[in-house]
């Protein structure tokens, strides 16, 4: 026992030193040394957006990212995404699917409840029932894991769960470790007593303000270095000055603009995931124009990205090639740079008849940059012989309205796995289908590279749908931004890692100097 | 008085029914419902649509009204689309930082409007008078969020001496978490409230009866403060109440660049999430309590200065 502690506490101080090596080059001289050795205690204050009255206690109910801050302290799934989104163990130690890939057998790690009891077989699949309640529409869980086929899943025995599904798919691990997946209790009934075995407990919330919890001191994966910790809800610029005015000492999702302030001065430093999200504008496939492919090219050559980027972005990003998922598992990273080619659109629309003519593209203030991207794309349009007209849209309806309205408009997305991008917005039945890309033999090859239980036959199958829908699809992602946290030069040990990511918001690991 | 008191009294009540309609229909004529907004790509429009038939939003609009007014005659202010819990623990839980917020500046606005008001009154167009004017009028201009910008800029970024943000903090153990929020709401208060201090002044100082006093040599503190202060109070007072209505939209501004969570930031919430029985449960205790403030003015007015009855 003490050897295992002691051999986990050389991996810390190990892991801090690499860290401290990665990240002190930016920082004064002296206090490098002092950073670089993990300190014990000390109350952690993390502010995120917050949401007001929906946010929420219940681990199977969540959207905001404070929401997935606040149940990773607490509670913890069966799988996580490393930082390139591929499936990593976590209460699952290891796992194994049948040659269908239908049938799958996890194997539980030793962990314990913060109520004592030890995780086992029938908290797993009581979790799994709860996500799965028809009667609590809520849950988020329930169109990702709508395969699981809970009447044969069983427990063999204690630590051992076998989970079948009603239609064989080798990325199962990838979808538990989606959103709203946390392994509760068996028997959990009441939120508001939060009983995980994540490595905080729970001590008091309040919705739209604030949650506080306390170090467990029996967490598997090594208790945290903090004492106590704060999350903390408040809009950007509250966000902003809280971290600069010494009243927390992280803050999330930041913007460009305050990088480039906090930059310029001492006491925060910018920790940023490159290229993490995606930013695009999407067409209708269906719709006229871009029911022509010919129109839909010409589009993807007139853009001009670097623009986009250094405008838009603020330069912090990167320039996308009309995939989603730049530097995940599976992208094809071997595709060349898709450039500028305004001679080649203007011949395209030419060619397809829509010169001088006007659109719409329809777009809001629901996410930061959607207006200014579509009115620079207007203006690149404009270059090519377009008229582009930009309208605005509600904010708060825009994730909705977008499947309905406009033959062309902004699309944003966050980090999750290609195969479950592809499964939410790219097939025929897809809840988000925002492009209405509705073709039975793509879905047909998805499905079909879906059960390949070779990751490598698996990729190769994935590369060739994505290099179609590069050509032929209606993305147009021009940018992957990156995602910023401003953390106080107190905090050591925040990864630079793109959200919904094992180690985005993973304050077990962190520690104050 | 009673009838005065009763009449206003029954007035308010039909006030508070239109109002309560109106915001129904208008919350209700925003686009999307409380289903819609959890529509964010992690609900599917399927799980959208159960939601919406759980929560009764498939219901008639008129339906769904008249179910609310029931639950408020009963005293139920019924129970949030969002959280699921009481909309009254919602209130509760707003209404605090607000109170205090407001009472902090009234308790700072009231006697520094009224010792300006009769500073400036007494002096009448005098330089203290006009220097008084400008500084407060310029002041009342500038909107609050750019004091509160500079201020914070200044007193918290720069020199850190004050706190930037009510985030994280607790106000009973930090009470300077007030100073910045105060000092923003301070502006177009004092200004326009010293003001209608400073013409009650001049008029009761030109009144006959105050000549005619002074003529007899009543000493000047007890000219100011036994017959001119009530005269000068009248507007004061009558101010002070539509100052009310002043510093609620004050208070929407200071509560966001701060993150107080208080009244202001609840009904941003509620309108943006569409719930409508806390849209509708906050309005409601806003609308009492105006109709509270300004009934007690007038009644405050009609006891200092009994003709003004007569007046109506």
């Amino acid at each position: 026992m003490s050897e295992a502690l002691n051999r986990r506490g050389f991996l810390g101080l190990a892991g801090g030193l690499g860290l401290a090596a990665m990240t002190g080059c930016g920082s004064g001289g002296g206090t490098d040394q002092a950073a670089a050795q993990p300190q014990q205690g000390g109350r952690l204050r993390a502010v995120y957006a917050g949401g007001g009255a929906k946010e929420v206690l219940d681990p199977h109910v969540q959207s905001l990212f404070v929401d997935i801050a606040r149940h990773k302290a607490m509670y913890e799934k069966l799988v996580e995404l490393g930082p390139d989104l591929k499936p990593v163990p976590r209460l699952a130690e290891k796992w194994e699917p049948d040659a269908q890939a239908a049938t799958w057998r996890f194997t539980l790690r030793e962990a314990t409840f913060h109520d004592g009891h030890t995780l086992t077989a029938e908290d797993v699949l009581y979790s799994l029932a709860r996500m799965a309640d028809p009667a609590a529409p809520e849950r988020v869980a329930q169109s990702s894991l709508a395969t699981v086929d809970l009447r044969r899943c069983r427990a063999i025995d204690k630590r051992t769960v076998e989970l079948t599904l009603t239609a064989p798919n080798a990325e199962f691990p990838a979808l538990l470790a989606g959103i709203g997946t946390q392994i509760v209790r068996d028997g959990f009934k009441d939120p508001t007593k939060p009983v995980g075995t994540g490595p905080f407990t729970f001590v008091s919330f309040e919705a739209g303000r604030s949650m506080v919890a306390k170090r467990y001191a029996d967490y598997w994966d090594g208790a945290a270095r903090i004492e106590e910790l704060h999350l903390l809800s408040a809009d950007a610029e509250a966000r902003a000055n809280a971290v600069q005015g010494g009243q927390a000492e992280y803050a999330n999702d930041m913007t460009a603009t305050f990088a480039r302030t906090a930059e310029a001065g001492r006491t925060v430093k910018i920790v940023a995931a490159k290229g993490s999200t995606t930013q695009a504008f999407v067409m209708k496939v269906d719709q006229p124009p871009f029911d022509n492919p010919d129109v839909r090219m010409a589009f993807k050559l007139l853009a001009d990205r670097q623009r986009l980027v250094d405008v838009v972005l603020a330069g912090r990003g990167e320039v996308g090639n009309d995939l989603f998922g730049k530097g995940y598992q599976y992208y094809p990273a071997d595709l060349p740079q898709r450039e500028r080619d305004l001679d080649e659109a203007k011949a395209l629309l030419k060619k397809a008849g829509v010169l001088n003519k006007e659109l719409e593209i329809f777009t809001s203030d629901a996410s930061a940059g959607f207006v200014e991207a579509a009115t620079l794309l207007a203006e690149q349009a404009g270059e090519a012989g377009l008229k582009l007209k930009v309208t605005t849209g509600s904010s708060q309806t825009y994730a909705k309205d977008l499947l309905t309205k406009g033959a062309i408009g902004s699309h944003r997305s966050g980090a999750m796995p290609i195969p479950q991008y592809i499964t939410d917005r790219l097939l025929s039945k897809s809840p988000f289908n925002v492009t209405h890309w509705r073709r039975p033999a793509f879905d047909a090859a998805f499905a079909a590279a879906q059960v390949l239980t070779d990751e490598t036959a698996r990729a190769a199958k994935y590369g060739e749908l994505q290099r179609s829908l590069r050509d032929e699809g209606g993305i147009l992602a021009w940018g992957h931004p990156d995602f910023m946290v401003a953390v106080s030069a107190k905090l050591q040990g925040v990864e630079a890692v793109p959200p919904n990511t094992l180690d985005s918001a993973r304050f077990d690991k962190v520690w104050l100097a | 008085m009673r009838s005065y008191a009763a009449q206003r009294a029954a007035l308010a009540v039909l006030q508070l029914v239109v109002l309560s309609v109106l915001v129904f229909v208008l919350t209700s004529l925003l686009p999307g419902d409380a289903a819609d907004m959890r529509f964010t790509e992690t609900l599917t429009p399927d799980q959208v649509a159960r939601l919406r038939e759980q929560l009764g939003l498939d219901q008639p609009a008129v339906e769904r009204f008249i179910h609310w007014l029931g639950d408020v005659l009963r005293g139920d202010l019924g129970t949030s689309l969002i959280s699921g819990g009481p909309v009254l623990d919602i209130v509760k839980a707003s209404v605090g930082a607000t109170v205090v917020l407001t009472l902090a500046t009234l308790a700072v606005v009231v006697p520094l409007a009224v010792a300006l008001g009769i500073l400036m009154g007494t002096r009448e167009n005098g330089r203290l008078d006009r220097a008084v004017t400008s500084v407060t009028l310029a002041l009342s201009a500038i909107p609050d969020f750019v004091i509160a910008v500079v201020l914070i800029a200044l007193f918290s970024l720069k020199l850190g001496w004050l706190p930037a943000t009510w985030v994280g903090g607790d106000l009973l153990a930090n009470p300077v978490l007030l100073v910045l929020p105060v000092a923003v709401l301070l502006g177009r208060t004092v200004c326009l409230l010293s003001r209608q201090v400073r013409a009650g002044t001049i008029n009761a100082l030109h009144a006959e009866y105050v000549v005619q006093a002074r003529r007899l040599g009543v000493p000047r503190w007890r000219l100011l403060l036994r017959h001119v202060l009530p005269n000068a109070a009248v507007p004061g007072v009558q101010e002070l109440a539509r100052t009310g209505d002043t510093l609620l939209g004050g208070v929407l501004v200071v509560e966001a660049i701060f993150a107080i969570p208080g009244f202001a930031t609840a009904l941003v919430d509620g309108v943006e999430t569409r719930d409508l029985p806390v849209v509708q449960g906050l309005t409601l205790v806003l609308a009492v309590a105006a109709l509270v403030i300004n009934l007690g003015a007038d009644l405050v007015c009609n006891r200092l200065v009994p003709r003004t009855e007569l007046l109506r």
